[in-house]
């Protein structure tokens, strides 16, 4: 659907334009040099590095529990599944088994993550394409479970609420009814923005075969998450490689056809909904029992390496870790969802117009931090 | 009143000072009400600080506008740049002049002879109206293309093809009335639905849908804002500007919302009549209303549809340009043709017009 570009270039007119790093639809601090003739994308590329803050250099200073804080920083609206990842890798190289009921506080907080970053992707999102009234709607259940994180951990978007080993509080008294309760109300607030959206002529119009991109495409680019899923592929890290007991709850994984922006638009809606089941199946089966494993004090994996990678919303979050024995990190490598994911913006916007760069943007979801570590 | 100073300046003058001022104000009082409506449908409170409940927030925003410091950006045509915002806001103000808002009145006895609360009613008032509009679009390009800024300049493009693609649909729906109506008078439309006893928008639904659709398009709101579609363009043509020039603009936007919501009552929805004239007349032009001023009429009219401008802001998201383009002369510009002749005809049928 993408239009060719077929004028030749040599004998237009074209213009470059910076977009950004200041730029309301970029998120952050992307910069894109934009080629365009008239309005027409001839060529975009991302620049990046603005938010650089050196953080896997400064993880090799640090103990394996001083680095969770760290991990908040990199995708700051998804800190729960960035702790995930990072005490997995750890706890898979240590060889600990957490118990269960550490591992389904952690199911429940990394799901609540996956809606909570979701509602900020469906706001940003529906503002780029110009409706603004969904950021609201969306923003207001952000808060609403911001408010059970801050409950649980102290903490509203840097969490820090995961430990080597197991969970470092247990849940406080009434937590889960309040779960209970967001997550009763939550589906209808997802019906709500759909009966704005999903069917909404123009965004259907401004949405359907925009940034396509085929499922061979998908896997070459390395995308993963959403904008994978989007192009019909069935893989999600929580299926293929669960953790942290994702093996005992039972959801879906939607995928879409087209790969287009609608289909990754649809897939994060019925992610909303998988995600409230799962917290449910949590709900109603929570394990009684410790929340932490019995491990030393001092953290210090045996010398050796491991990958270990969680579903994070945005997309496959892996964390590399190599030990020399000691008690501080030798290498500690992250593979961010969004970094990758971004990686095709300049294959999905070439040919398009300036107003399907902002939504193509807004598609892949992506947050700086994590990009630019 | 035989004294032709009074007739022919002081009247005159009076009149242009109140409804430039009530102009201002209502345009500033606008972009209050807008950020409160707009918050009301997004659950959240908008403006409520300045005293009282955000009352004064429009003359806190002026206060700060006028003080801003005036910002020429550094190779800028300095003289151009400068004349773009007066080329914007001077026609949106000079159409009021030929709005009909009441009748003649004697204002409950205070005058001797009833005056007009208009200004003026020329014989071509629609196309007083629809040339006069247009001039504002030199104020966007020549105010986008001065800046010497690329998303400005984008901004100015956008803008000066959506206005010119509009203008046509728009002018067309115009002529379906014009046909009903058989004048080019505001005034004469008004009267002229009076005596036929029937507002224009049952026989021409078609035309005012058309209409409101391209007024929107013409005052680049949404879902037609893409001159200064925030998330694309930064602030579109006005980006550069700051202070006053920028606050003509603003005032500008919503003094042409205003034009346009007050020629869709002219038009469609019998400007100061009640509902409804000779029609349906047992329940609303009963004796019993016959009390509410027209002008009461006239402004709850116009407040409706201003209403809608900042309904559909809550509610839509945005047109892409190429969309827009193809909306404008592969849907509009066909129907409104069509229309012109199914109007023709009806009005050959029925009778009507002049």
């Amino acid at each position: 659907m993408a239009p060719e570009v077929t004028r030749p270039f040599d004998d237009s007119e074209e213009m470059e334009i910076s977009f950004g790093p200041q730029h309301p639809a970029t998120h952050g601090v992307l910069r894109l040099m934009v080629k365009l003739d008239g309005e027409r994308i001839i060529e975009a590329k991302p620049i990046i590095g603005y938010l650089h803050r050196g953080t896997e250099k400064i993880f090799e200073t640090l103990t394996y529990n001083q680095a969770i804080p760290h991990t908040d920083r990199m995708d700051y609206t998804a800190a729960a599944t960035n702790n995930q990842a990072l005490v997995g890798a750890v706890e898979r190289l240590m060889g600990i088994t957490i118990p269960p009921r550490a591992a389904y506080i952690r199911i429940m907080l990394a799901e609540m993550q996956r809606i909570a970053s979701h509602t900020i992707w469906l706001a940003t999102h529906a503002l780029d394409i110009g409706a603004m009234t969904p950021y609201f709607y969306a923003f207001e259940e952000r808060e609403k479970i911001l408010d059970l994180y801050e409950a649980y951990c102290g903490a509203r978007l840097t969490l820090n609420c995961m430990r080597v080993g197991g969970q470092p509080f247990d849940l406080p008294d009434g937590w889960t009814h309040r779960l209970r309760q967001f997550i009763d109300q939550f589906p209808h607030r997802v019906a709500e923005w759909e009966k704005l959206l999903t069917n909404n002529r123009i965004w259907k119009l401004r949405t359907v075969g925009v940034g396509v991109i085929s499922a061979p495409d998908a896997i070459e680019w390395g995308l993963t998450g959403p904008p994978l899923r989007g192009s019909g592929v069935r893989w999600d890290v929580r299926k293929a490689l669960p953790y942290d007991r994702y093996d005992e709850v039972a959801f879906d994984i939607p995928t879409g056809t087209h790969g287009d922006t609608y289909d990754r638009y649809l897939v994060r809606m019925e992610e909303f909904r998988q995600s409230v089941r799962i917290l449910r199946q949590c709900l109603d089966r929570l394990p009684d029992g410790p929340v932490m494993a019995k491990v030393p004090k001092v953290i210090k994996p045996p010398k050796g390496e491991v990958y270990h990678s969680v579903e994070g919303p945005k997309g496959e979050l892996g964390f590399y870790v190599v030990s020399d024995g000691s008690a501080i990190p030798y290498r500690l490598r992250v593979r961010p969802a969004s970094f990758i994911n971004l990686q095709a913006l300049p294959a999905l916007v070439r040919g398009h117009l300036v107003a399907d760069l902002v939504a193509i943007i807004g598609t892949l979801d992506i947050v700086l931090g994590e990009i630019d570590r | 009143m035989d004294n032709v100073w009074i007739a022919y300046l002081l009247v005159p003058f009076v009149k242009i000072l109140i409804i430039l001022l009530a102009v201002i104000l209502i345009a500033a009082y606008m972009s209050f009400a807008e950020r409160r409506i707009v918050a009301f449908m997004q659950i959240r409170l908008g403006p409520n600080r300045v005293w009282p409940r955000g009352w004064l927030q429009p003359i806190a925003d002026a206060l700060k506008l006028l003080v801003k410091e005036d910002i020429v950006p550094a190779r800028a045509e300095k003289f151009i740049y400068m004349l773009a915002p007066a080329l914007m806001i001077i026609p949106s103000l000079v159409v009021f002049s030929v709005i009909p808002f009441a009748p003649a009145t004697t204002l409950f006895g205070v005058f001797k002879q009833p005056i007009e609360p208009y200004l003026a009613d020329l014989n071509v008032g629609v196309l007083f109206v629809l040339g006069v509009s247009s001039v504002g679009i030199y104020g966007v390009i020549l105010g986008g293309w001065s800046s010497n800024n690329k998303f400005s300049l984008m901004g100015a493009l956008r803008s000066a093809a959506q206005l010119i693609s509009y203008e046509v649909p728009m002018g067309l729906a115009v002529v379906a009335v014009l046909l009903m109506s058989g004048t080019l008078s505001l005034v004469g439309i008004i009267e002229a639905q009076r005596s036929q006893g029937v507002w224009y928008i049952f026989p021409g639904i078609v035309a005012f849908f058309l209409y409101l659709a391209c007024g929107v398009a013409e005052t680049n709101r949404n879902p037609f804002d893409l001159p200064e579609a925030e998330s694309e363009l930064v602030a579109g043509y006005h980006t550069e500007y700051s202070g006053m020039k920028f606050a003509f603009y603003f005032l500008a936007e919503y003094a042409n919302m205003t034009v346009i919501s007050c020629m869709i009552t002219v038009l469609f929805f019998g400007g100061w009549l009640p509902p409804f004239p000779n029609w349906l007349a047992a329940a609303w032009s009963s004796p019993a209303l016959a009390w509410i001023p027209p002008f009461a009429w006239f402004a709850v009219k116009v407040a409706f549809f201003l209403f809608c401008y900042i309904w559909f802001r809550g509610t839509f998201p945005r047109y892409r340009f190429d969309q827009l383009m193809h909306l404008g002369w592969k849907v509009f510009i066909p129907v409104s043709l069509a229309n012109v002749m199914v109007v023709a005809l009806l009005v050959l049928l029925v009778g009507g017009g002049k």
